[in-house]
């Protein structure tokens, strides 16, 4: 596991701090520098709101390396309240209750750790809103 | 010590708490179905149902959430947080701070303190009496405290019943801020045997029959009655209570010796729904406490800690609960939000294969 990696991703995972283009406002996740629509350079931080909806899904039932214990398990395309779209997995709700067009919000979880001895990834999932607040 | 006045932790600035949020994980598992697995069903159970984390959750996990609901209470500017103090006897790193990946998460970092606590199942109410310490003497404008478990027993053991997941953060701030107001708060500890768990051993070990008088009643008593005294105060002056909850037994039977009615602790007694959430389970008292509580009303929370010492604590609901409380979910909706689970899959979401 490269543990610098998941170091310098860190901000963006575990809050979900993208970037805004300050010359036509779009909001960028995950951050690129450069705005996607008027290619204006994008370097100004946002935190978005985690709020979004289920664009699409799939249910994984043969896991990539280090995600096995989880599976079955959900990973979706969630449109993000603020525009981008956003692929993530979604937590505490079973396959089958999955829709499009789902409310959901951002949670930091357990991604995935590199054996028991190794570090531990958190990061964003997205769960169906069912506490009011 | 003969001047108890004297002796209550008060600190020179007031201050309170700012902001609370509590943290349950959705899954419970029955007692009935652990006892199905090893006394096939018979004989009694002493909670109804335990809260369970799921497979991508830990208590770094959990305290973001807790912490998140508590700033949002607060609305205040996370770097404006001098201290993230995170008590527990489940750190998922034996070495590397819990606190450190919670702080960067809820936007606190660099310029603050981190660090974990230990005391069993005080560790929670210790740091939150730091953070008191910490505002109270201008060191710091908000210190965040945290209470949190993912609690194990050992397969077969009679923990196992009641060892849960939970917990809640409490934001500690001036006073003219706070939701409730502490006006005091009292330590009492000794060095008592009562459970413990070795550095390199996976569940806890603990002492039987030394777990009731010597060691959850005497230290319980020790500092609610040196905190009742010193404020000249009894359970009658008191709207609610909260109590350690290792079962459902222990804290009516410790709030029906300080003269606290069923009433005063109904709010704050959560084990019988979620079990005892070891360093959790003080401060969600609380939390679901605060959630009800209407200003002007007093509320006393005592913690206990095996090894063993309690943290007393009397607080004094503001007016500005009202305006707060609404502003992230409240404890009961992490309570009522919950899925069962059979034994089976307890045993999967909590690593307990190898052992068999
Ligand atoms: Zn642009």
């Amino acid at each position: 596991m490269e543990v610098s990696r998941h170091w310098r991703l860190r901000t963006q995972r575990y809050s979900l701090v993208g970037e805004i283009c300050p010359n036509c406002g779009v909001k960028l996740f995950p951050p690129r520098d450069v705005c996607l629509e008027c290619e204006a350079p994008a370097k100004e931080l946002f935190t978005f709101t985690g709020l979004g909806e289920v664009y699409s899904y799939t249910t994984i039932y043969d896991a990539p390396a280090g995600f096995e214990r989880y599976v079955p398990y959900t990973v979706a395309l969630v449109k993000l309240a603020e525009g981008p779209l956003v692929t993530a997995q979604l937590t505490d709700v079973a396959a089958e209750d999955v829709q499009m067009g789902m409310p959901v919000e951002m949670v930091t979880r357990k991604l995935t750790e590199d054996g028991p001895e190794g570090m531990i990834v958190y990061g964003y999932k997205f769960r169906p809103i069912s506490l009011t607040a | 010590m003969n001047d108890t006045q004297n002796s209550l932790m008060k600190t020179d600035k007031p201050v309170g708490i700012v902001g609370y949020g509590a943290y349950v994980p959705r899954f419970r598992l029955p007692a009935s179905e652990v006892s199905k697995m090893w006394t096939g069903g018979t004989g009694g159970v002493p909670i109804q149902e335990k809260a369970v984390n799921g497979l991508d959750e830990d208590v770094v996990s959990m305290s973001i959430e807790a912490a998140r609901n508590a700033l949002n209470r607060a609305e205040i500017d996370p770097q404006l947080i001098r201290a993230v103090w995170v008590g527990s006897e489940s750190h998922p790193y034996a070495v590397k701070p819990t606190s450190t990946i919670v702080a960067e998460a809820i936007g606190a970092v660099p310029h603050t303190q981190a660090a974990d606590w230990e005391f069993a199942c005080k560790a929670g109410t210790e740091a939150m009496q730091a953070a008191i310490g910490f505002v109270g003497s201008g060191m710091a404008r908000y210190a965040l405290s945290i209470g949190m478990d993912t609690a194990q027993g050992r397969p077969g053991d009679a923990l196992e019943y009641t060892a849960a997941a939970g917990g809640a953060a409490i934001l500690i701030g001036s006073a003219a801020e706070a939701v409730a107001i502490i006006e005091a708060s009292y330590s009492f500890v000794t060095d008592t045997p009562d459970f413990w768990r070795r550095a390199h051993a996976q569940y806890p070990s603990h002492g039987d029959r030394f777990t009731g008088e010597p060691a959850y009643f005497k230290h319980i008593m020790g500092a609610a009655e040196a905190l009742l005294t010193g404020l000249e105060r009894t359970a009658a002056d008191y709207q609610w209570a909260i109590f350690h909850q290792p079962n459902a037994k222990f804290p009516e039977r410790a709030a029906e010796m300080l003269g606290f009615s069923k009433a005063q602790i109904q709010p704050g007694l959560l084990s019988p729904r979620i079990g005892n959430t070891y360093a959790g389970s003080a401060v969600i008292g609380l939390t679901a406490t605060l959630d009800i509580a209407q200003p002007g009303d007093l509320i006393l929370m005592v913690s206990y800690g095996s090894g063993a010492g309690s943290d007393a604590f009397s607080f004094r609901v503001t007016d500005h609960i009202l305006a707060v409380r609404d502003r992230a979910p409240k404890t009961e909706e992490y309570i009522t939000r919950r899925q069962l689970i059979d034994y089976a899959t307890y045993t999967r979401y909590r690593d307990k294969l190898k052992m068999a």
